[in-house]
């Protein structure tokens, strides 16, 4: 007669048999392999590695193969891994300048040296479901690659610094990177540490608040002043060595926002600058991320805080996904005692409600 | 209830250290612990990792418990007050997987228990530590949801407006309408939200024997109240701090004066009361107690 509300070991271990067995789906169906999510599901390893803080594309096919395709459990995956590996430093900053370019845009200027270099993109596709594709035995298409590719490619921005339109870009001081995955956050955050929350921001929550300051809500006028894909590589200086190993190459996406700047009484107008960057290449991402680090930027600039994307404490406290989705979804778990509580307080708050109202019939 | 085994100790998770944490984060949560043992009731900012449970899930709670735990610990973790709700079960996997150490049902036998909402009805001794699941460590969060100005609030001490909003529930209800997370003073210094556990059990904090650490580990804080501290629950002169009451008993072991869930029976407005502490429950009916409801009882 007592009913069995609370649940045991044996749901849960049942629970997890069930989760397998849907994982899996039908046996009849060839199991998905690691190198096909890595290779054909390539966007959403690159999303996963952005937002998990981790490149590593092999785990990031298995945390998306282990979370059947839910990126965000995806990135937990990922996350609860990368924060028990070793840390034995801090690469030095990736030179961007560098990288051998797949893709290279820039709204801004209609050429400039290196030229626009469309790459693999999406955009001027027609998205109409293309059949074909069902067949499993599609031929591929063989691409025309540019006889000369990756020559000097300098960065738009650097463009505009030539004539002192844009702000200076100070490489920063010598003092320590902060690390949002090794300390507490403290506001006001400085640009690294908010730049680090955005890039392991959902993609999702940043885009709606980077779309949110084109609409009005913090209006920064940005342009696209350049949208750069490609490798490049990663060096380490390693202590005893005094000079910089390169460690390995990566794929990255980079965006810089150009935004306006009416100038103050410190500073003469000029552009400003807003920047997003990438693991892979998550293009919406970073162009998303740089509106948002522009509207940040708000106070720096000493113009006025009105909306949602300009609020630091707001944005930085909302954007991480595995923080939020844990958060939201904890409330599946029993919450029977505090509701036992509530129940009897309302309880007691509705008696005393009906003795006030016999109290004032019976006057 | 013997369903849970209790491991053999010193055995681990192949591959990852001593209950999950690399040595350097423990020794770092364990100086966040030391700072909040030394400020009673002050949250203490730390490096909260991802741990592989979500958050909202206990892993503040899992991450203090996995940097004090030692080898010879016996833990006993309990959600809602009882031991076989499934995160409870969860999280006493993951530490004997992870660190291999005994667990165990039983309140006095425990040297460390995570709690989610409750504070066990068996009272606790010197030596033990109670570590406590935190959502959201911020007492004035529902006032102010800004952390750069709660900060400031609790810098000078500037908790009025808590008691304006108690004030205002007698202005409009005619009693004090908080319910769990009633907000306590600890040494009289800092406002302290106890973790979303029933006022019930607000008193149980007070002066006890045991070490009580809190961990949010999304919020990324650990605040702590040491042993024999005072915890006193806000209130006025002429209206003052009262807790939860029923007009029943335990139907199991007809306890009258525990935490009591409250079971539907069935579709008809039945209803069934039971302690919400299934060790406690289970201890009374091992000594013999029978409630009205207990089948044992009926015969």
């Amino acid at each position: 007669m007592y009913v069995a509300v609370k649940g045991g070991e044996r749901a849960i271990e049942n629970a997890h048999k069930l989760l397998a067995e849907e994982r899996r789906g039908d046996p009849a169906t060839p199991e998905i392999a690691l190198s096909q999510i890595d290779e054909q599901l390539s966007l959403a390893v690159d999303r996963v590695m952005t937002e998990g803080s981790l490149y590593d594309r092999a785990l990031a096919a298995l945390a998306i193969k282990q979370a059947r395709g839910d990126l965000i459990e995806a990135i937990f995956l990922l996350r609860a891994y990368r924060t028990t590996l070793t840390r034995f430093g801090a690469s030095d900053p990736i030179d961007t300048a560098k990288m051998t370019i797949r893709r290279r845009i820039s709204a801004t200027y209609k050429d400039l040296p290196g030229g626009q270099v469309l790459g693999p993109t999406f955009d001027y596709t027609h998205r109409l479901l293309d059949f074909s594709l069902a067949d499993e035995a599609a031929p591929a298409l063989a691409a025309e690659v540019p006889a000369e590719p990756g020559s000097a490619m300098p960065r738009v921005a650097d463009l505009l610094n030539q004539e002192g339109l844009i702000e200076e870009e100070a490489p920063g001081e010598d003092a320590a990177v902060g690390d949002v995955t090794r300390n507490a956050m403290t506001l006001p955050a400085n640009r690294d540490v908010r730049l680090q929350l955005l890039a392991r921001g959902d993609e999702g929550f940043v885009l709606a608040l980077g779309y949110s300051t084109q609409r009005g809500y913090g209006r920064n006028h940005p342009f696209a002043g350049e949208i750069r894909l490609g490798e490049v590589a990663v060096e380490f200086t390693p202590p005893e060595l005094g000079f910089p190993v390169t460690i390995g190459e990566i794929t990255v996406t980079e965006c810089q926002m150009i935004n306006q700047f009416k100038g103050s009484a410190e500073r003469p107008p000029q552009f400003t600058r807003g920047y997003g960057i990438s693991f892979g290449h998550c293009e919406r991402k970073t162009m998303a991320m740089a509106n948002v680090d522009r509207a940040l930027r708000a106070d720096d600039l000493g113009e006025e805080v009105t909306a949602p994307a300009q609020d630091e404490e707001f944005v930085l406290y909302h954007c991480d996904n595995v923080e939020a989705s844990g958060f939201v979804q904890h409330l599946k778990l029993p919450h029977y005692v505090d509701f036992q509580s509530e129940l009897d307080i309302v309880r007691r708050l509705r008696a005393d409600f009906e003795a006030r109202r016999t109290g004032e019939a019976a006057e | 209830m013997s369903g849970v085994a209790s491991a053999a100790g010193g055995k681990t998770l192949a591959g990852y250290n001593f209950a999950y944490l690399d040595e350097q984060t423990k020794r770092m949560i364990r100086s966040a612990i030391l700072t909040a043992v030394a400020i009673p009731g002050h949250q203490i900012p730390f490096g909260s990792r991802e741990m592989p449970l979500p958050y909202g899930w206990g892993t503040g709670g899992i991450q203090v418990t996995a940097s004090i735990i030692g080898a010879d610990d016996t833990l006993k973790v309990i959600d809602q007050g009882a031991d076989d709700t499934t995160n409870a079960v969860s999280i006493r996997r993951f530490f004997s997987k992870t660190a291999g150490v005994r667990t165990t049902e039983s309140t006095r036998e425990a040297t460390i228990i995570q709690t989610r909402h409750r504070i066990p009805e068996a009272p606790l001794a010197e030596g033990q530590i109670l570590v406590y699941q935190v959502p959201i460590p911020e007492p004035l969060r529902w006032l102010e949801p800004r952390e750069v100005e709660t900060r400031k609030m609790h810098a000078l001490s500037e908790y009025g407006p808590m008691h304006v909003q108690l004030y205002e529930q007698i202005a409009t209800f005619g009693r004090i309408a908080a319910t769990y997370d009633y907000p306590v003073m600890v040494h009289g210094r800092y406002l302290m939200r106890p973790s979303p556990i029933p006022k019930f059990d607000n008193p149980k904090m007070d002066r006890n024997p045991a070490l009580q650490l809190f961990g949010a580990g999304r919020e990324k804080r650990i605040y702590a109240v040491p042993p024999y501290t005072s915890v006193k629950s806000l209130d006025f002169d002429d209206h003052p701090f009262s807790v939860e009451s029923w007009e029943h008993c335990c139907g199991l072991c007809g306890a009258g004066a525990s935490y009591l869930d409250e079971i539907v029976i069935d579709d008809k407005g039945g209803r069934m009361f039971v302690c919400s502490d299934t060790d406690f429950c289970t201890q009374r009916q091992a000594q013999g107690f029978r409630g009205p409801l207990n089948s044992e009882a009926a015969e």
